[in-house]
């Protein structure tokens, strides 16, 4: 099968051109709110849209996207609204949407089935931030079965045959954990993003693999996609979304992403 | 249903639950803590200083008490018997394994530990062992919880502990823990995650437990030295668990001896303001292991409530959960007010002041004693004491305004 987010990433670096992938979360501030957001990143340079699900125990998160996905759950977000979100973004628009979701939702809603109602509307695969490889069978055997991409993470600190692992396992990217962190702006994306990225090219030929975790600025974009297939953004997308809403977000878009085409 | 050989069980799997379900990020240190404790669980070494420590050091072991005058409330001609893990320096059981874990973080070269604490026992432990063994020590406790534990802040500072209030989510325990993986997955080269309970990935719950079973390995033998007999049940407090498995693991394959978990039913088992897991749960992902936890119909964590910080939880230890499917452990629900007359009663019939966690499982004693037959025993695991509880129980009883108006 040919994974979309693949396709997406690779045509872009085939033309010379970056790739912008932009997290938002579902359901922040309000379900038809974050659509609107989202639709208006993909039309504004986002070229992979990272949707989120907002979860109570988000671990993996900074106080920004925390207090963003707690807004979209005490603003009464349900589970199956991912999927209303995905159908109505990729109505509007091309781009490729990998749902970003903690595991425990995805078993409660039953994993065949949160496969089977994603893939039907349209969404591209998830990003399981908290599910590695070694508990992922079962989502292995159902995400070949509706064809959709799976993101595993790869970690400075991720031994060769578990980035081997990783690279087998993920398809549409490899997501390059750049720091030994949360998610969040920091000030230089550390050195170790080039160590990741060099380890999953060493551990694979052909998987794709984008950097994130505290990028947020243009030159930032730039700079990891100079030896990278992709940087992806969250914190800076969802803090211009709470200080200025679409307009902001349209212009971080738009500033984050312009040095990256031809 | 086979009752021999559970006690021979270690994870990462017990049956469906336990497991890995955290970032890639902690990948490696969990795999450096689970060589490094197998490592030191064959060397005769380790043994030897874990020992010492616990002789020279936490009070081990530590003693039985039987409860006459108490046991006169919990049915007819039933003995009850009180492992007193109130006893051990900082006056719970939690410093049983927070010894056996800062051995291995020595070991494995870091610096830095940090904790998460509910009630504050695991945390003044953590303060303790980071004092004793010169250890840069954080603890991460819910804005909730320094409020309600006032004095256990307190106490951790004057350890040299630093104490971060976590102000997200229900700003209790859950969050605790959210908020002490967050520190770990940045600082994990020179931090240690010495987590308090028997719940985490693995090997937490392996491990947590193995450095608590000490608790029940004394007890049977002190039972069968000292009395003749193996109680007929045991009887302990569940939140996270680790008191509860530390008594009970000993005597998992001794078929005759029941078991009773007590967990926090809060304003009671018939409302929705409860902390019983085990009881209303069901299976899900929290905090790194497949386990009964306390959700809505998303896989959102609902917040639990109890009057004790410790039990304040809405997961549990995925063994516990094993336990339970297996049958060989039954989880019952003790309500605050049960537990605070619990707590009260020991108090004035034996001079001892337990932990409100530990009320519960003297509450349900007194319960399940009029149902066992004449001339049973219960051995109870008095896991903590209640010094630090005396704002708490001062309030609920009344005890601090009547000192204000000096009666």
């Amino acid at each position: 099968m040919i994974s979309q987010t693949s396709a997406v990433l690779k045509a872009n670096k085939a033309a010379g051109n970056g790739n912008l992938i932009g997290y938002f979360p579902a359901g922040y501030p309000t379900l038809d709110e974050s659509i609107e957001a989202s639709i208006a990143m993909c039309q504004n340079g986002v070229d992979v849209l990272e949707l989120g699900v907002p979860y109570s125990d988000p671990v993996m998160d900074g106080i920004v996207i925390q207090e963003a996905t707690m807004t979209a759950l005490e603003n009464g977000f349900k589970l199956k609204q991912t999927f209303d979100a995905v159908r109505e973004i990729t109505a509007k628009v091309d781009t490729p949407v990998l749902v970003m979701t903690y595991w425990n939702p995805v078993i409660q809603y039953g994993i065949e089935n949160f496969a089977r109602d994603l893939a039907a509307a349209g969404g591209a695969g998830l990003i399981t931030p908290d599910l590695i490889p070694d508990e992922a069978a079962e989502w292995l055997e159902i995400s070949d079965k509706y064809e959709l991409d799976r993101v595993f993470l790869g970690t400075p600190s991720s031994s060769p045959e578990r980035m081997k692992t990783a690279c087998d396992l993920s398809r549409g990217f490899v997501y390059a954990v750049s720091t030994m962190g949360i998610t969040g702006a920091r000030a230089e994306v550390d050195a170790n993003a080039r160590k990741v990225v060099a380890k999953v090219r060493e551990a694979s030929e052909t998987a794709n693999t984008a950097v994130g975790i505290g990028i947020s600025t243009a030159d930032q974009v730039v700079e990891v996609n100079s030896y990278s297939d992709g940087a992806i953004v969250g914190s800076a997308f969802v803090r211009a979304y709470a200080d200025g809403g679409v307009e902001a977000l349209v212009a971080k878009t738009v500033e984050l992403s312009a040095r990256l085409k031809n | 249903m086979s009752e021999q050989n559970l006690r021979s069980h270690v994870g990462p799997y017990f049956g469906e639950f336990g497991g890995r379900f955290v970032p890639e990020s902690l990948i490696a240190a969990l795999d450096e803590l689970e060589a490094t404790y197998n490592t030191a669980k064959a060397d005769p070494a380790f043994a030897i200083e874990l020992a010492e420590l616990h002789r020279t050091y936490t009070g081990r072991p530590s003693i039985i008490t039987e409860a006459k005058r108490f046991a006169e409330h919990c049915g007819n001609d039933v003995r009850v018997f009180l492992k007193r893990e109130d006893l051990n320096h900082t006056g719970s059981h939690k410093i049983n394994n927070v010894i056996g874990q800062a051995l291995l973080t020595k070991r494995m070269g870091k610096t830095r530990i940090i904790a998460e604490t509910g009630a504050g026992q695991h945390g003044v432990a953590s303060a303790t062992a980071a004092a004793l063994f010169g250890l840069e020590c954080v603890v991460y406790m819910g804005e909730v919880d320094t409020e309600r534990q006032a004095l256990n802040v307190a106490r951790m500072k004057l350890l040299g502990a630093e104490v971060i209030p976590v102000k997200t989510g229900s700003r209790t325990l859950k969050d605790a823990i959210n908020e002490a993986l967050r520190d770990w997955v940045a600082n994990v080269e020179n931090t240690h995650y010495l987590l308090g309970t028997v719940a985490g990935p693995h090997p937490f719950p392996t491990m947590v437990r193995d450095f608590h079973s000490v608790i029940g390995t004394e007890a049977r033998q002190q039972m069968l030295d000292e009395f003749g007999f193996l109680p007929t049940a045991l009887a302990a407090c569940v939140g996270g668990g680790s008191n509860a498995i530390g008594l009970f693991h000993a005597f998992l394959d001794d078929a005759d001896v029941k078991m009773f978990g007590y967990e926090a039913a809060g304003d009671g088992m018939d409302t929705p303001r409860h902390a019983a897991t085990l009881n209303y749960g069901r299976p899900g992902v929290l905090h790194g292991a497949r386990s009964y936890m306390l959700q809505d119909e998303d896989g959102q964590t609902m917040e639990s409530h109890s009057i004790s910080a410790g039990l304040d939880y809405p997961g549990v230890g995925p063994e516990h959960s094993w336990l339970k499917d297996l049958g060989r452990v039954e989880y019952r629900g003790i309500s605050d007010a049960e537990a605070m007359d619990a707590l009260r009663l020991l108090s004035r019939t034996e001079g001892i002041i337990p932990a409100i966690e530990t009320s519960h499982a003297l509450a349900g004693v007194i319960k399940l004693g009029k149902e066992l037959p004449a001339g049973s025993s219960v051995l109870i695991n008095l896991s903590g004491r209640g010094d630090k509880d005396m704002e708490t129980a001062g309030k609920y009883f009344g005890l601090l305004d009547a000192a204000k108006a000096g009666n």
